[in-house]
């Protein structure tokens, strides 16, 4: 069902857990659908330096997210904010059909946390 | 590395003994049960003993079974069956929040063609109360399906105070009992069941078979026209190794029934109040002690989700299920666990372990082993036991 790169995602997740005081959170999904992402970001200038991750979900949910982290680590905001679902899945070689929308919610989560980030900023000013 | 199958309500190996005998209807005793000759004859003789071993599983007689290709076809059968016999007596039928699916969507249709359906709900165990069946029948109510054990929580129903009740009043009483059939007694006579659904792939026998017990009087509306087999109940050429398995999986597991429920009744036990010790926030979904299926285990562990459990055992060579929407390919949780008033997030974490005969308690001792550690992985990383670490950790400084 899943390719071994989405089992290794699940399997050794990459920047699992949180950050105190992160610039930016971003959180989507709920309980009821079964799948919640949340990230944290740490953002320097205007490059992601840190990220964490935390996801309640199946095995492509915590794919995707730990993917999109690994994709954004040491990115700038712009760059982060061009990166889709579509190619979270490509980078894990592909999701199974079912999959692909309720679970593929990652890149969402990361411009949540931009967007955060960003709002954050403008209450500063 | 080791494999535990866990996962009996879903399928079951075949017995060794009934593989053995159906490779002989398949290369030697290969004929056609209809045909006149030799080959014929002896196909059809061994379907006629078939058919006596499947009928005394259930206290029923040998003319009262109607072989099918399985549980779903039966209950399509019975269900279609019933309603186009009996629509000119009445439109009403009755049946109840937790039918596998293929009871619900064949109601379902019905619903959506010309009959009314009530879905008699269940309480937090996910049991029927007879009270609420009686208040639900109407006068032009026709046919009533309670299925006697259900497939995810176990939950044994009252069918002998429904089909009572049914008798009566002179309503068709159908039962689906393919997760209680060679589990706990089924008597179709005792319980006044009008018809009754089973299933081969479920009491190690082979997939594709299963049979429709119809009570001498009821009548049925063929579904399947054609070539007159099975009392024109259900045409089509005999799956003959298939009903010659089915057959001989009845009879040894009449044979092994009470020795077997004893000793899953136990391992089920070990299994369900060790995962309660051993893990902090898990529930028990479904009744327990005698009004649950001996092989049956079902909780839910908050803070994290039935696919993500499932993968993590199966990496370890462990076979279970869950009621997740992920591992149903639907957006909802399982219907069940909903109808027995779990939250949807709760029911996202349930899991299900269904015992077989060759489960061993060094396997169970295995999965209570390795379990904790799965479920710490994912807890800690879950957004929804945030709440739970900041608390131990303030705890802890």
């Amino acid at each position: 069902m899943y390719t071994e790169k989405v089992m290794d995602h699940f399997t050794n997740p990459r920047n699992v857990g949180e950050i105190e005081n992160p610039d930016g959170v971003g959180e989507v999904g709920n309980a009821k659908c079964g799948d919640i992402m949340r990230i944290y970001l740490d953002i320097k200038g205007d490059i992601i330096e840190d990220v964490k991750f935390k996801t309640f979900g199946c095995g492509a949910a915590v794919a995707t997210s730990s993917m999109v982290t690994e994709m954004v680590k040491g990115k700038t905001i712009d760059e982060a904010l061009v990166i889709s679902n579509a190619a979270v899945a490509e980078a894990l070689g592909g999701l199974p059909p079912a999959k692909m929308h309720c679970s593929n919610l990652a890149a969402d989560a990361l411009h949540a946390a931009i967007e955060n980030y960003r709002e954050k900023q403008a209450k500063k000013e | 590395m080791k494999r535990i199958y866990l996962d009996h309500s879903a399928t079951t190996p075949v017995d060794l003994e009934v593989a053995n005998l159906m490779m002989t209807y398949y290369t030697e005793k290969y004929g056609n049960p209809s045909s006149v000759h030799s080959f014929g004859r002896e196909a059809k003789q061994a379907l006629e003993e078939a058919r006596r071993q499947v009928a005394e599983l259930i206290g029923a007689t040998p003319q009262e079974i109607t072989f099918t290709s399985g549980g779903t076809e039966a209950d399509n059968l019975a269900i279609l069956g019933t309603a186009e016999a009996l629509r000119k007596k009445g439109k009403h039928l009755i049946t109840s929040a937790i039918e596998h699916h293929a009871v619900l969507e064949t109601f379902e249709y019905l619903a959506k063609n010309g009959f009314e359906l009530t879905v008699v709900p269940v309480d937090a165990e996910g049991i029927v109360s007879v009270e609420d069946v009686r208040k639900a029948i109407r006068p032009d109510t026709i046919l009533i399906s309670v299925m006697h054990a259900n497939n995810e929580v176990g939950a044994i129903q009252p069918i002998a105070e429904i089909g009572q009740l049914a008798k009566e009043l002179g309503i068709t009483f159908h039962v689906d009992a393919v997760q209680s059939l060679g589990k706990i007694p089924v008597n179709v006579k005792e319980m006044n069941i009008d018809l009754l659904t089973m299933s081969s792939h479920k009491i190690y026998g082979p997939k594709g078979v299963g049979a429709l017990y119809i009570r001498k009087g009821v009548r049925i509306v063929p579904r399947a026209h054609g070539g007159s087999q099975e009392k024109k109940r259900r045409s089509g050429t005999e799956n003959t190794p298939g009903i010659i398995g089915f057959g001989k999986a009845c009879e040894l597991i009449g044979s092994r029934m009470d020795e077997e429920a004893k000793s899953q009744t136990k391992l089920r036990d070990k299994l369900m109040n060790g995962i309660l010790e051993r893990i902090e926030y898990v529930k028990v979904n479904g009744p327990v002690g005698e009004k649950r299926l001996p092989n049956n285990v079902n909780v839910s562990i908050r803070f994290v989700e039935g696919e993500s459990l499932l993968l993590s055992l199966d990496m370890l060579g462990i076979a279970a299920s869950s009621g997740s929407a992920c591992t149903s390919g639907s957006l909802d949780p399982s219907h069940v666990l909903l109808a027995m008033g779990l939250v949807h997030e709760i029911a996202h974490g349930s899991l299900r372990f269904s015992l077989g005969h060759q489960n061993t308690e060094e396997e169970i001792d295995y999965v209570l082993e390795q379990l904790p550690k799965i479920v710490d992985r994912l807890r800690m990383m879950s957004p929804l036991y945030d709440q739970v670490l900041h608390s131990k950790q303030v705890k802890q400084a």
